[in-house]
Parts: C-alpha cells; sequence; structure tokens
C-alpha cells in the first residue's frame, strides 16, 4: 500500500522536505518534483485536514485588489488552466479534481456599491483581468434567481472552482508517482541544524535530512517557523461555510457582494458576513462568508449562522425553503497585512515558506508553488517575492 | 368539523385508500407501493428505508413541496403525492 | 418565535428520557422533555395515532404498562406547570448561552414541511441527553432495492400506523432486536420466511454471570422464540444475507450459512422469496448533539461511538447527563435506570433534598450493563460482510458512492481516516449526513488503511453542527445573541 510510513526510520537525505499536506504543499511538492527535486512531506494529521479540507475552492481574480496578490492569482489562474488538461488516468487532472470555469458574478446592491465595484474592475482589467459589467436589468440572463434588488454587477469568467481536497490528494498523487514521499499522522517536533542553516526536520519517528525545508504549515506555520526561532505572524481567522440540501444547478456563477472585497482586507476583529452563493458539482450549495478572529476556538456561532443564511436568502430568494443539511468551520491563515509569506528565509538559512494565504490559499498554491520551485533552484522567480518576503513583519511585539 | 377515519389520498393521480394518522410512507406502503422517488446520479429507485426520518430515502412530492420524509408526514384527505425525480425542482 | 426556560431540558422522550423527566421533575425540578416525535415513547414505545386502527399494545410492546405509568405522571405534572412536554420538536443545535444551554428547534412531524408552526428555544440550565440510537446497517449487494427496509423501519411502521411492511418478509442481521420485528410482523399477518441471525444465542453460555445477573433477559428472548415456533417461523442461525434479489424491487434474497471462521460456507448459499427484507445490524447511537456540546466519547464493545459518563450518569460537560442508548445501546431497560439516574443526579445539582436511596437501581444498572456487555460479545458484526463488500457495492445511499470509491480514496488518494474518505469520496455528506453508511465507511477505510477503526473514525460520522435539517428561511430569522467581540487580535 501507498504511503504507509515505513517501520524503520530512514536517514534518505531529500532535496526538499515540506511540512504541510493541505493544498500549498501538495503543490509545492508537485512543482518541485517537476523541477527534479526529490521531496519528502510530512504532516502532523492526514492530507488535507488542516483549512483546505474547510475550503470552498476558490481560484479568484475578482477580490484581489491591484497589488501583489492579484500578480500571484493571475500567475496561478494560468497554472490552473493549463494543468487542467493534464491527463489522468484516462480523464483529465481538471476533471478529477472538479474544476469548473464557471466564472465569477459580483453585484452590488446601492450606486455607490455600483461606483467602487466599478473603479476595482477598472483597475483590475489594465491588468488582465477580464470584468464585464452588466447592467441590474442584464443580470438575470446571467443568474435568473438572483433578486432584482441589485444595481448591477460584473462577471469574471476567469474566476473558476476546484474541489479543494481533491486537488490537494490529486497533486500529492502526481508528486508520489514523481517519487515524493508522503507521511503522515507524524508531527514535526523540530528542525535539523547545522550552524545557522536548517538541514532537515526531526519528526518523533526520524529524522528526515534535506537540503532544504518549506513550511507549508498553513494556520500552523508560525509554529513551525518558531522551531528555527523566526518570527511568521500566521494567525487563525475562522470562517463557516453552510450547506444545503442537494439541487439542481440553480445557481451557475460564484455570485457574491462587492462588500465582500472589503471585508477580506478587514483588520476587525469582530464578526462580518459578506455573502457569497455558489452552486456545487455535488448539487449542494455553498453559503459563505463569515470573518472572525477567535483563535482556534470551534464553538458554533448562532449569530454568524444566521447571517450567512440571511445573507443568502436576501440575494437569492429561492433558498428560502431550502434546508441547510450541514455546517462547517475553518480557520484561515492570515498575517497581519493579509499577504502570504513566500520564498526563502534570510535569518534561517535552509528554510523557506510558503503559507498565510487567508481565504485564498487554493487558488494561489499552484502559482505559489511555481515560485518557491524557482527560488529552490535558483532560477529567477516570475514574480517579485519581496511583497512575500518572510522578515517583512520585523520583530515580535508584546501585546 | 370531524375528519374521517377512512379516506382517499393521490399517488402519481390514483386514488389509494388511507387511515387517519398514517404517514404517506404507510398509505403507500399498505397500498403495495414501494418506490416512490428516483436517485440524483444512477435514476435507481427509492422508497422506506429507515423508516424513522433518519435517512431521507424516503423522500417525496407532497402537495407540490418537494423532499419531504414520506415517513414523516402524516396523511391528509386529497393529498397529492408524486415520484420524486431527483431533487425534483 | 417562541422561547421556554426551565432548570432541565431533557432531549428525547424514549424510554431513557421519559425517566429521567419524571425522577427530576419528582424531584422538584422544573423540566421540559423535547422530542421529535409527535407522541412519546421514543423508538421503543411508538404508538399509532388513535384513527390508525385498533392498537393492541400487549401484541406490539414490551414494559408498556411502565410507559403508560410514565406518560400519565407526568401528564399530570404538566398539569401543574412542573413539566413541559414538547413533542414535535426536533433539535438542530444546542449552544451555551452564559450560565445556560440554549436548545434550538425546528417544529412538525417533518419540520421542513409549509404550514409547521415557528421555531422554538428552550434555555435551560441543566442537559439530559437521551437520544437513543437508530438501527446500523452493513452494505451488501442490492440493499437499495425498494422493499429492504431497517428491521426498526418494519418495526416503526408497525408500532406508528399499524401497517405491515409486506407479505412475505425475511428478517436478517444480528441481535435479539430481530426476534420482536419478527413476532410483530407474524402477528400482523405477514408471512415470515426466515430469520436470518448472523451469531448463535448458544455463546450466551459464555456469560453465565452476566445472564443470571439480568433477571428476565433471556426469558424476553425465549418468549419471542416460542411465538416464532408457533408462528412456523424458522429462525437460521449463523446465517447471513449475501445479496437482496430483484431489479427494480425486492424479489427474494440469497442468503449463506457460515462456517467455525465466519466464512461463507461453500453451497450453502440459497434464495428464499420474499418482498420485503428487514434487516439491521444492532444499533448506532445518536451523538451529534453530545458531540456539539463538546461531550467526551469511547467506542463501546459492539464498536458504536457512545457518550463517555460517570456514575451519576454525567457526561465530562458539567451540567450535562446522559442515558440510554447515547452512553452505550443496552436496551429500554437499562435506558429507563439509566434515565432515573440522571434524572436525580440532575435534581441533585440544583439542591433538591430528597432524591432518595437508588443504590438498588445501581446495581441494576451494574448487571443490566453486564448483560449488554455479554449481548454485543454474542452478537457481534459478521466481519464477513465488509470482506465481502466488492468495488461494486453501495455504500453512500444518499450519494451514490460506492466502495470502490471509497477503497481508492485510501489507498490511490492517500486518505488515512474516515474523515478525509469522507471529503474525497463523499460517503455520508447527502441527505443522511452519514446516519446510514457512517460506520460502514469507517470499517471499510480502516480495513483499507491496514488497522482497527479508530474513535476518529466513527468521530467523522456523528459530528454534526447542524443535527436536523433546518430551512434556510427560518435560520436566517433566528433571534439570538449578539455577534460576540473577537480578541482585538
Amino acid at each position: 500500500m501507498p504511503d504507509r510510513p515505513p517501520r524503520t526510520p530512514t536517514s534518505t537525505t531529500s532535496d526538499l522536505v515540506v511540512v504541510g499536506a493541505g493544498i500549498v504543499g501538495a503543490a509545492c511538492a508537485y512543482h518541485a518534483t517537476r523541477v527534479g527535486l526529490s521531496v519528502t512531506v510530512v504532516d502532523s494529521g492526514p492530507i488535507t485536514g488542516g483549512t483546505t479540507g474547510a475550503g470552498e475552492g476558490n481560484i479568484l481574480l475578482s477580490d484581489k485588489e491591484p497589488g501583489p496578490e492579484l500578480d500571484l492569482a493571475l500567475l496561478s489562474n494560468r497554472q490552473w488552466r493549463s494543468l487542467a488538461d493534464l491527463p489522468l488516468d484516462g480523464t483529465t487532472f481538471g476533471r478529477a479534481v472538479e474544476l469548473e470555469t464557471k466564472g465569477g458574478l459580483v453585484v452590488a446592491t446601492g450606486p455607490a456599491a455600483l461606483a467602487g465595484l466599478t473603479r476595482l474592475a477598472a483597475q483590475q482589467r489594465e491588468l488582465g483581468v477580464e470584468a464585464i459589467a452588466v447592467p441590474g436589468d442584464r443580470l438575470p440572463d446571467f443568474e435568473p434567481h438572483l433578486t432584482d434588488d441589485v444595481a448591477g454587477g460584473y462577471r469574471y469568467p476567469q474566476d473558476m472552482q476546484v474541489q479543494p481536497m481533491l486537488a490537494a490528494a490529486h497533486l500529492l498523487r502526481l508528486a508520489r508517482r514523481a517519487g515524493a514521499t508522503v507521511l503522515t499522522h507524524e508531527p514535526v517536533t523540530g528542525l535539523l541544524r547545522d550552524g545557522e542553516r536548517v538541514t532537515g526536520v526531526r519528526t518523533p519517528r526520524r529524522d528526515i535530512p534535506a537540503g532544504a525545508v518549506l513550511n507549508a504549515a498553513g494556520t500552523w506555520a508560525g509554529e513551525i517557523a518558531a522551531l528555527a526561532g523566526v518570527r511568521v505572524p500566521v494567525a487563525p481567522r475562522r470562517g463557516y461555510i453552510l450547506v444545503t440540501e442537494p439541487l439542481p444547478p440553480i445557481i451557475r456563477h460564484k455570485v457574491y457582494l462587492a462588500d465582500y472585497v472589503a471585508d477580506v482586507a478587514s483588520d476587525s476583529a469582530a464578526l462580518q458576513t459578506s455573502t457569497v452563493v455558489e452552486g456545487t458539482g455535488a448539487g449542494t450549495v455553498l453559503i459563505g462568508a463569515s470573518r472572525e478572529r477567535v483563535g482556534f476556538d470551534r464553538t458554533i456561532s448562532l449569530p454568524a449562522l444566521r447571517q450567512l443564511a440571511a445573507g443568502a436568502v436576501r440575494l437569492f430568494p429561492v433558498l428560502r425553503d431550502v434546508a441547510v443539511i450541514r455546517a462547517y468551520r475553518g480557520f484561515r491563515p492570515y498575517c497581519p497585512d493579509h499577504l502570504p509569506v513566500i520564498g526563502p528565509d534570510r535569518r534561517a538559512p535552509g528554510l523557506h515558506h510558503a503559507c498565510g494565504h487567508e481565504g485564498a490559499g487554493i487558488g494561489l498554491s499552484l502559482g505559489t508553488a511555481r515560485l518557491v520551485a524557482q527560488s529552490l533552484i535558483g532560477e529567477p522567480p516570475e514574480i517579485d517575492l519581496h511583497p512575500f518576503r518572510p522578515d517583512r513583519f520585523g520583530p515580535e511585539v508584546p501585546r | 368539523m370531524s375528519r374521517p377515519h377512512e379516506f382517499e389520498i393521490l399517488f402519481d393521480g390514483t386514488p389509494l385508500p388511507c387511515r387517519d394518522g398514517w404517514t404517506i410512507g404507510a398509505a403507500l406502503t399498505a397500498a403495495g407501493v414501494r418506490s416512490w422517488r428516483t436517485t440524483r446520479h444512477g435514476q435507481r429507485p427509492r422508497g422506506l428505508f429507515c423508516g424513522i426520518g433518519i435517512c431521507f430515502d424516503c423522500l417525496v412530492t407532497v402537495n407540490g413541496q418537494p423532499s419531504l420524509r414520506a415517513c414523516l408526514v402524516p396523511a391528509n384527505p386529497g393529498d397529492d403525492v408524486r415520484t420524486q425525480e431527483g431533487t425534483a425542482r | 418565535m417562541t422561547e421556554h426556560r426551565v432548570d432541565l431540558a431533557v432531549i428525547g422522550a424514549g424510554p431513557a428520557g421519559m425517566a429521567a423527566a419524571l425522577a427530576a421533575a419528582e424531584a422538584g425540578t422544573r423540566v421540559a422533555v423535547i422530542d421529535a416525535g409527535v407522541r412519546p415513547g421514543g423508538q421503543y414505545w411508538r404508538s399509532p395515532a388513535p384513527g390508525a386502527g385498533p392498537f393492541r399494545p400487549a401484541t406490539l410492546h414490551h414494559g408498556w404498562r411502565r410507559f403508560t405509568s410514565t406518560d400519565t405522571r407526568l401528564t399530570e405534572l404538566a398539569g401543574t406547570g412542573r413539566v413541559l412536554r414538547l413533542a414535535g420538536h426536533h433539535v438542530w443545535s444546542i449552544l451555551p448561552a452564559g450560565d445556560e444551554w440554549s436548545v434550538h428547534c425546528v417544529l412538525g412531524a417533518e419540520p421542513r414541511q409549509h404550514g409547521t408552526p415557528a421555531p422554538v428555544t428552550v434555555h435551560a440550565r441543566r442537559l439530559v441527553i437521551a437520544t437513543g440510537a437508530y438501527d446500523r446497517q452493513l452494505p451488501f449487494p442490492g440493499w437499495d432495492l425498494p422493499g429492504v427496509i431497517t428491521a426498526g423501519g418494519g418495526q416503526a411502521l408497525l408500532k406508528g400506523n399499524l401497517v405491515v411492511a409486506g407479505q412475505t418478509v425475511v428478517v436478517a442481521g444480528t441481535g435479539p432486536f430481530l426476534l420482536p420485528v419478527a413476532d410483530g410482523l407474524a402477528r400482523y399477518g405477514a408471512r415470515v420466511a426466515a430469520v436470518i441471525e448472523a451469531n448463535s444465542p448458544l455463546a450466551f453460555a459464555r456469560f453465565p454471570r452476566a445472564v443470571l445477573g439480568a433477571t428476565g433477559k433471556l426469558g424476553e428472548a425465549t418468549g419471542y422464540a416460542g411465538r416464532l415456533l408457533r408462528h412456523r417461523v424458522a429462525v437460521r442461525h449463523r446465517h447471513v444475507v449475501l445479496r437482496a434479489l430483484g431489479t427494480d424491487r425486492l424479489t427474494g434474497v440469497l442468503v449463506g450459512k457460515l462456517d467455525r471462521a465466519g466464512r461463507v460456507r461453500a453451497g450453502t448459499e440459497r434464495e428464499i422469496a420474499c418482498d420485503v427484507l428487514a434487516v439491521g445490524w444492532g444499533f448506532t447511537p445518536q451523538l451529534e448533539l453530545p458531540l456539539q456540546l463538546g461531550c467526551a466519547t469511547r467506542v463501546d464493545v459492539d464498536g458504536s461511538l457512545v457518550v463517555t459518563v460517570d456514575e451519576d450518569q454525567a457526561t465530562s460537560v458539567a451540567g450535562v447527563w446522559a442515558a440510554g442508548e447515547a452512553t452505550g445501546v443496552g436496551g429500554a431497560d437499562l435506558a429507563t435506570v439509566e434515565g432515573r439516574l440522571a434524572g436525580l443526579a440532575a435534581a441533585a445539582s440544583f439542591g433538591a433534598d430528597e432524591v432518595g436511596d437508588d443504590r438498588a437501581l445501581r446495581r441494576r444498572r451494574t448487571s443490566l450493563r453486564g448483560f449488554a456487555s455479554a449481548m454485543h460479545q454474542v452478537y457481534p458484526i459478521p466481519q464477513v460482510m465488509l470482506e465481502r463488500c466488492s468495488d461494486e457495492t453501495l455504500v453512500c445511499r444518499c450519494e451514490e458512492v460506492d466502495a470502490g470509491t471509497i477503497r481508492r480514496a485510501v489507498v490511490e488518494l492517500g486518505a488515512t481516516e474516515a474523515r478525509i474518505v469522507k471529503l474525497l469520496a463523499r460517503p455520508g455528506m447527502g441527505w443522511c449526513q452519514g446516519r446510514v453508511c457512517g460506520f460502514a465507511t469507517a470499517c471499510l477505510t480502516a480495513r483499507h488503511a491496514g488497522r482497527p477503526v479508530a474513535e476518529a473514525d466513527l468521530r467523522a460520522f456523528a459530528d454534526r453542527v447542524i443535527a436536523a435539517p433546518t430551512p434556510l428561511g427560518q435560520l436566517a430569522t433566528w433571534p439570538g445573541d449578539e455577534p460576540p467581540a473577537g480578541d482585538g487580535g
């Protein structure tokens, strides 16, 4: 059986140890094997067990304001599109991971929000994002069940959706086929050091020496960084998603209110919900998105569930009679400036990071992985890594 | 007005006898009907399974409202019960 | 939206819940008994509506007098305002709110039906969880054919409607519960072609002390066996159903005899014609509410996930007690005893001065638990059912996931536990949220991963944030606490 950890500890050296078997770790492992590196992935839990397992599967350009994150999203979007056609066991990667190129629809309820959305779309378009204005009276052509209480919106044909757990599992499988080893239920408890240099990881079962260690531990990335004595301030931002009973495909796009963009960028700790509604290949409708900074508190918040439901019913009145059959929560790994941490850490040579993608890790994973792979083999990264540098936050500030 | 102890409900247009206090699922079963739904993917016939509201296999459309559990819904005189294809929406 | 405020909310009005409510109310506590059913009694004492026909309780029920006396007493106490009986209340969520709990319910026989009453929230300082159990299922070829029902489903149809599930019935699976199911069906006119029992009661010989300790338990089973004999119903021990036959509805079953090693003995397969198969393999406790509350769990002798309780039926969460099948499947007598102890303990926590000497009750609980443990060892899940689960066998009925998809999620995609299998292959993601296929998926995952079933595998299919489907329109207008402030982080 593949992937069962060997009973006797191995001490084979890998070029790269990836800490974290979520979507970012999986994508990085895949890209690293593509550039010829030998890879070991290690995770304290199962594959895709953290934030990836609680994600909606967004691959979005629409919610990104111009800046480094949009650059990364554009790169990632191209990566997803090219990987989609990869033949895989009689089908394609895209079909195996339920990649849907269905596009996003951002709607604004009033003239002020529409004006803001129009400004954003104009800026995005200059950078290569397709954003097509849809007047309020034409919105039913694209979403027949949408409330008529909307001023207008923009279509983003490049927005996509993927089943994130399948995506991570298949990327890991492709990496394994290229020789990678995946070790699960094995926490990294320490880093191997040679002076300043990070030379591998230690788990309760074995030492894994490596040319480089990649911290792709998502919401837990701060703890891995701390093992190297460096600070990467990734913290959890809780979110709930409601899942409805299965329905026919009555919602065609990923549909969300324009205020979502403001909420994503917000620094408030209090509960915020901005309505995001989308159908899935499985027939269920996913309803997001709430954001709260409450640490790793798994308690259910009735206000959060209620606000999500109210938002969905307001946007799609047809959902009023539809039953919620499930809800789940996840913890987005966010950094204070809402940008991910990508690239080598000058403070601890040999340690690299790919973490802190907040709620966009699924979409940004492939672009991140490409940049990491380029940086590992000494090629100039396609995008300037400076905005994502790990030491940009300064020393720990006591709170 | 008191309810009759025995009445009829309609299943896909056909009258079936029913007793007051029966669920829709009981009335269909008593009439020998075994399935009243097809699945979303394989279009397989389904009917009563757990009988206590746990499994949702017996979903049916009653008076135009889809996806009700036949094993829970009390039958009323003249109820229009229809076979549900997939999600019936 | 209606709100009630009580000292104690008892969730479930079966044998455990009724006993708990009565014990607590008689000790002076103000109690709400909340139950999804439209009439009290739970699955065990399910009864028909008056119009359904002439109801003779003795033909279908055990301990009916205990039910009616408890029910009458609760009604009397309801008259004095001490007890609030809330039938047709489906609890979808219990959340802490200050020093009390908010029990959120949607209402009606089928809550999502149009015209059902507005939702209800019950505020209570203490909780007794008595949510019972439902039939445990194992997949086999053809088990999704119309005409295949659960043993409990056949029983519910009879007890709740006085309707017999079919003309010719095979009752199959394992456990003493199969006998009353077959007996009831035979009494009400079905031809019971056979009872197919995977195990043999002779194995009780290995547990003489447990049998002697629980007076009357084995006699109950012997009584059913005698009546089945009079109905000329053959009970085939160490036999299993291998396949349900038919294309669009059940026409028969293929059964086979097990050898000493638990495998199907070659040449013993034979077909039995029937239009209904009533099947069950023990029970699965209903745990979403205690899991929402954060109660600690354990894996019981029968392989079920159950709530961990102490000598007073207290769970690991302060102010929450549990009783009956939720703490370990053991039948109605044990549930009644546990319910009473839980009710008394909850009442005592309010400072009720006279809660009586319950040492005899505790002794009875010990012996009934001993018997239950023996019973689980006499009637284990036959591993052959899982071994024979081929790739084509449907496992998740809702999402139509076959065993091959589950196997590939483990061996090809690298899922190491049931939660990940669920995320990758979707078993348990549909309408029933894994209530039917959860146990089997956990077992199959563990088999393919080459390890025993772990508590985490079972929790993956018992942990439900939404315990009952709730219409978005109702959820959207739910009153409740204002948004909590974040940590300012």
